[in-house]
């Protein structure tokens, strides 16, 4: 990394996250505590069934409670309001908020009942009839794809949303042309993101002016114009305000059929509505679970281990209806060779529906899985030829000269070492002392492992994926807007138009202002717009606002430099060229004396317009709407598209031991080398891999979302869905490694989504090296306890 | 149903109140006394972040009916610091190690990390990690929490130590 | 999650808790910790029509040396009798499984009582009871009755309390035997402070020779109740507690289960945990006694 701040002032350096301030006096404003006189609290009734027609709804006993304002069903919702988009071209699968004559999965909404008070309106949900014809239903995503499955979708005729066979590269013939090949099957179940808060929305319904104001716990990208579309509004009469504050995210709080419902309601009530989704609605009707993955991977290689081509078939099982789950199997096309240097691929994305959760956006938007499918194929090919897997991965990874690298997709990696951040790792784990750890311990008859994983993080939130899984769509913009003013007391306000869950946005926003501008960070203030005054956003997705917001943030700043020292030329008298722009003032490099305050010239940009340059416009002000570096392109006919732009690098190394007989997995060091280029903020960036780490600790060892054979969802609270506390995420050391990137204003790269990248490939990597002495294997998350102690006891069992 | 007068203390002043039997505290101090900073996550007595101090002893808000709470001195996130324009050592020192993120779990963090140091101003990083063992995070992997708990208690061990002590 | 609307009072004492549970016929429940049962009231999976709270009845609460036994007021707060002496002193295996039950803010709220009156399959403080033969003690207004843990719970979630009755007190017996006590608890749980998938207890007496004269064995979370495992205890007498002799007790717990299966583990699992359970428990027991330090 460049010597400590790389030549910044305030960028790299140590620096307290400002909004932290209002959440340590317990002053956040997050969805739940907005509250509004007359405001009315929904419930909802959920279908028990995962696949029933619905027969007949009655709610009189329900509107009879006291305190009840209204009950409404699918059908009225059909009737007022347009169905929630699909990314893919799916026009026959409907989708509304509540389930319209057909429920598709145990905890669809039915109905939603509104009253004074929470209480009053389960007590009222308690009561509404639902007469249900249960059908046959299908919850495996391989048996929904075989002849005669059950349909989730009757008018779709399939269960099959979308397959592709993508070919990238003579993968045959190199297939044939290697000496060696394994074949492997990797499996990760249904995990999601689970923050602590769950979704909610507040809509309240202005008919005089014509407006709808909501305030909701959302990280999602146009989700003001959905709402609008979806409401039947045009987009100028719906205000999202971005001031709430979000309780975690990591991709998944869409919250679009509450927020329809929301509007709706409030609307047709005249009153404000607030739905707050319960933990039970969370976990199994709030559509928000994450990837369920069936990868079946060939890899062929050399007798030295070098892999030369890959084919990957990923079945994506997204539940009951597609939002923009399915992309998630699109964007890891973007990394699809992980850091290897893998010359042809071939890869079969199959999204297929289920009587199941919906599936919404998990961090890293299906590139952990991924990850997970490539590093089982390097350990098993490391296994195979008795190699060590760090050496086995040494030899495939890109080099560092051999960047900017084109994979065979059609992304190109804008920079990286990875073989410096690996050896980082490795060097901060102290490799041979944990493998004589490793070692002694199974001297001593212990099973224990040392993982290991080398992943990507993609960044820069490109949705390349969307028109390459869906032609009709041409998307090819992904923006971000920022604006800065120099009020006429010499303050500074930027303005950001997206909402944050725990990212520091305002920190790096301040940052980035106070580097340009050469102001301390601390004396810029950061406001949030709503949708009306906000310019363009695509919100914190793709680990992209590092760049983006960035980006806007830098370049508005330097516009607002470049009036200031323009302003400073026209009044000195001097060219621009022979200035210095030094704290916000501005000199005549050869005579410092000669100079003009930054208050004398905000003084002149907001009164003396007779001072100013001619054709200037009057005031300090810029705004900058960026677009993603590597810019907009369309797929070509075979598929290959540049997906996100700038690509940070993680390594892992993980020391584990299991219990023999109980399966229990306890983690010991655990050291993530990490690259993302320039770090705007350490503490920020280091934050969000820790988080990310743990999450993955969650996928690879304890969380599922489980179905039984009826479709229920029997793992629906959190007594079951199991988040790891303190004692299951060890303390872990981060080794920061800088490649900046190329394409990037100060050479950040993204990294919201670090950590979950890398963590289940090498917790499993740990678990699996745990067990090699043994023979065995396992290639599915979560590796529970029983999972685990199962294999061992049928183990024991052959061996007695 | 029924609805009862109780009256205690919340953050040191009292308060008297109607409520239904039925309201937990979480949703007492949140919906009846406005103080929000309180969070609900699951309402089932599993992630903490309803946590409060009950009469000096971290609880979880949701498993308790208010009409529980009578004659009780509360304690919530709103009453941790000095003034409001100010933090205590233990919020500064979470703030110092970055050791929130959206900030939804602090304050049952805030909570059961105060309920520790009450007790001692050494734990170990076991106790630590065993004090906020009932208090999820999704976003911060309990690391920064960890370290910002262990900074409170050296800063707050060396609170009392006279100047001068240091040689200046 | 809002609790079902339920009417609530405060007794001022045992006798009129067992009145108005008696006028209730059934629709009434104690509420003493709330940490069972008020998850189960938010998901509206208990709905009692009335809630009789008994925490402030001063009858219920305490923790007293009673010389050959200890009784612990029914509702006790499991962190106080944690840190309670004569607890740590005098039942220590009571002490060492409340260790693992719960969390700071669970063990602040929930009893003793409650845990024995609630009878998770998984719970701790009914598995370290049962291994000690404590009794219960409950009244109702037809009188006070003293039941043994031995057939207290029927089956998960399920005891002989009567809806009508109010646990008062749990007394714990004190081994008073010559020679060394050491105990062991240990349990499976997928996350620390989970409900275990399985888990042990354990006590035992070593004589000055090493000797093993009394055994106490009890396995919880395998099976619909927690069990005793009386053939392991009677393998163990006599002997020296040699890996042997824990093998084939261990082996002898696994023959009496009968383990359920749930989402989280399938009975071949549980029952070859709970048999190495039961070995870890014993080889604890054993390294305490011989440590002296039981």
């Amino acid at each position: 990394m460049a010597a400590e701040g790389g030549g910044f002032r305030y960028i790299a350096h140590k620096r307290r996250a400002r909004e932290h301030r209002r959440f340590l006096a317990g002053a956040g404003r997050f969805a739940a505590d907005y509250t509004l006189p007359g405001m009315l609290h929904v419930a909802l009734v959920a279908s028990p069934y995962p696949q029933a027609r619905l027969k007949r709804i009655d709610a009189a006993s329900a509107l009879a409670v006291p305190g009840v304002r209204a009950v409404i069903t699918g059908e009225d919702i059909a009737r007022a309001t347009d169905p929630l988009m699909s990314g893919l071209d799916l026009p026959k699968m409907l989708r509304y908020p509540l389930a319209v004559g057909h429920a598709r999965y145990a905890g669809e909404w039915v109905a939603a009942v509104v009253a004074e008070s929470r209480a009053v309106a389960e007590d009222a949900a308690e009561l509404v009839e639902v007469d249900y014809e249960p059908l046959p239903h299908v919850v495996d995503p391989e048996a929904a794809l075989a002849a005669g499955a059950p349909l989730v979708h009757v008018p779709l005729g399939t269960n099959l949303l979308y397959r592709r066979h993508f070919v990238w590269g003579p993968v045959e013939a190199d297939f044939a042309a290697a000496p060696r090949r394994i074949a492997y099957r990797a499996r990760w179940h249904r995990s999601a993101t689970v923050p602590i808060e769950t979704f909610g929305v507040l809509a309240q319904w202005d008919p005089a002016a014509r407006l709808l104001d909501v305030w909701a716990s959302i990280q999602m990208p146009k989700f003001p114009e959905q709402l609008a579309r979806a409401l039947r509004l045009p987009g100028n009469a719906v205000r999202t305000h971005f001031d709430v504050d979000v309780g975690g995210s990591y991709g998944g709080k869409r919250g679009l059929k509450h927020s329809v419902l929301a509007g709706h309601l409030a609307r047709r009530l005249n009153a404000p509505v607030r739905l707050i989704e319960d933990r039970l609605e969370n976990l199994r009707g709030g559509d928000a679970h994450g990837p369920d993955r069936i990868f079946d991977v060939e890899m062929a290689f050399d007798d030295d281990g070098v892999v030369r081509a890959m084919k990957m078939r990923a079945i994506d099982d997204v539940g009951a209806y597609a939002g923009r789950a399915p992309f998630q199997l699109g964007k890891p096309i973007g990394a699809i060779v992980g850091p290897y240097r893998i010359k042809s691929v071939s890869y079969e994305p199959i999204s297929v529906a289920t009587n199941k959760t919906p599936e919404e956006a998990v961090r890293g938007f299906g590139q952990a899985p991924t990850n997970f499918a490539i590093e089982t194929g390097m350990d098993l090919i490391a296994r195979k030829l008795g190699l060590d897997r760090v050496v086995l991965r040494r030899r495939n990874l890109i080099r560092h000269d051999e960047f900017p690298y084109a994979i065979p997709s059609g992304s190109t990696y804008d920079s990286g070492d990875y073989h410096a951040v690996l050896d980082k790792a490795l060097a901060t784990a102290d490799w041979d002392a944990l493998v004589r750890r490793r070692d002694a311990a199974r001297a001593a008859g212990r099973l224990a492992g040392i993982g290991v994983s080398c992943c990507l993080e993609p960044s820069g939130g490109n949705s390349a994926f969307e028109p390459l899984f869906n032609p009709k769509n041409e998307t090819t913009t992904w923006m971000e807007g920022c604006q800065v003013k120099v009020d006429l007391t010499g303050a500074i306000v930027a303005a950001m138009g997206t909402t944050s869950a725990g990212q520091g946005h305002e920190t790096l926003v301040s940052t980035v202002i106070g580097e340009i501008l050469e102001r301390d960070p601390d004396t810029v203030r950061v406001v949030r717009s709503d949708s009306l005054a906000a310019l363009p956003s695509n919100s914190p997705v793709g680990s992209r606002m590092a760049i983006m917001l960035g980006a806007a943030a830098a370049e508005a700043a330097r516009k607002l430099k470049a009036m200031i020292v323009a302003i400073a030329a026209h009044n000195l008298g001097i060219g621009a060229d022979a200035l210095v722009y030094r704290g916000g003032d501005v000199l005549v490099a050869a005579d410092a004396a000669r100079r003009l305050t930054w208050a004398e010239i905000v003084e002149i940009a907001h009164r003396k317009f007779h001072l100013l340059p001619p054709g200037t416009e009057p005031g300090l002000q810029a705004l900058h709407v960026a677009e993603v570096p590597n810019g907009g392109t369309l797929p070509t006919a075979d598929g290959r598209v540049p997906m996100y732009p700038c690509f940070a690098f993680e390594a892992h190394v993980v020391y584990a031991e299991i219990d023999r007989v109980t399966g229990q997995t306890r983690l010991g060091t655990y050291v993530c080398g990490h690259d993302c280029g320039v770090m705007i903020n350490p503490d920020i960036v280091h934050g969000m891999t820790y988080g990310g780490i743990a999450h993955g600790i969650g996928a690879a060892l304890y969380e599922r979302f489980l179905y039984d054979a009826n479709g229920q969802l029997v793992s629906g609270s959190f007594m079951d869905y199991l988040l790891p506390s303190a004692h299951e995420v060890p303390d872990i050391t981060i080794v920061d490694h800088c490649t900046p990137s190329p394409l990037t204003t100060f050479g950040q790269k993204g990294s919201g989504e670090a950590g979950y990248l890398g963590a289940p490939a090498a917790v499993a990597s740990a678990v699996n090296d745990a067990l090699a002495p043994l023979g065995l294997h396992l290639a599915a998350l979560p590796m529970t306890p029983a999972a685990v102690g199962e294999l061992l006891a049928a183990k024991d069992e052959e061996e007695a | 149903m029924s609805q009862h007068e109780i009256t205690l203390t919340v953050n040191g002043t009292a308060r008297r109140a109607t409520v239904p039997a039925r309201q937990t505290l979480v949703d007492f101090l949140r919906d009846t006394l406005r103080l929000t900073g309180t969070h609900v996550g699951c309402e089932h007595g599993v992630c903490g972040a309803c946590s409060v101090l009950l009469d000096g002893k971290p609880v979880r808000s949701c498993l308790i009916f208010a009409v529980q709470a009578e004659g009780a001195a509360v304690v919530t996130v709103e009453g941790l610091a000095p003034d409001p324009e100010g933090l205590s050592v233990l919020q500064d020192s979470f703030w110092e190690m970055h050791g929130l993120q959206c900030g939804y779990c602090t304050p049952g963090m805030l909570i059961a990390a105060h309920a520790l140091l009450q007790q001692t101003l050494e734990p170990s990083e076991a106790e630590i990690r065993e004090a906020i063992g009932g208090n999820l995070c999704r976003c911060t992997g309990y690391k920064p929490i960890v370290e910002a708990i262990a900074l409170a208690a050296r800063r707050l061990r060396g609170a009392n130590v006279p100047e001068g002590r240091d040689g200046g | 999650m809002k609790a079902a609307d339920f009417d609530y009072e405060c007794p001022a004492s045992i006798d009129a808790v067992c009145g108005r549970l008696a006028e209730a016929a059934g629709e009434a429940k104690i509420i003493a910790g709330g940490q069972t049962l008020v998850p189960l009231m938010a998901m509206r999976l208990a709905r009692p029509a009335l809630l009789l709270d008994i925490n402030r009845i001063a009858a219920l609460h305490g923790i007293a040396d009673a010389g050959d036994h200890v009784v612990v007021r029914a509702a006790t707060r499991q962190a106080a009798a944690l840190a309670h002496e004569t607890v740590r002193a005098r039942v220590p295996l009571l002490a060492k499984a409340l260790g693992f039950v719960g969390h700071v803010q669970t063990r602040n709220r929930g009893t003793i009582g409650g845990s024995l009156a609630h009878a998770d399959p998984a719970a701790e403080i009914v598995l370290a009871a049962l291994a000690l033969d404590a009794e219960i003690e409950a009244r109702s207004v037809s009188g006070t009755r003293t039941m043994a843990l031995a057939g207290f719970v029927t089956g998960p979630m399920e005891t002989v309390l009567a809806p009508a009755e109010c646990m008062t007190a749990i007394r714990f017996p004190v081994w008073r035997d010559a020679g060394a006590l050491g105990t062991g608890f240990q349990e499976v749980s997928i996350r620390q402070s989970d409900f275990a998938l399985a888990a042990a207890a354990a006590q035992v007496v070593l004589d000055q020779a090493g000797v093993c004269r009394r055994a106490a064995v009890a396995v919880g979370g395998a099976d619909a109740t927690p069990t005793r495992m009386a053939d392991a205890e009677a393998r163990l007498i006599g002997t020296r507690l040699d890996d042997d002799d824990i093998a084939a007790a261990a082996s002898l717990a696994r023959a009496a289960l009968a383990p359920l299966a749930d989402l989280h583990a399938s009975p071949l699992y549980r029952r070859r945990v709970a048999g190495a359970l039961v070995a870890r428990a014993l080889a604890e027991a054993k390294g305490e006694a011989v440590r002296g330090k039981g």
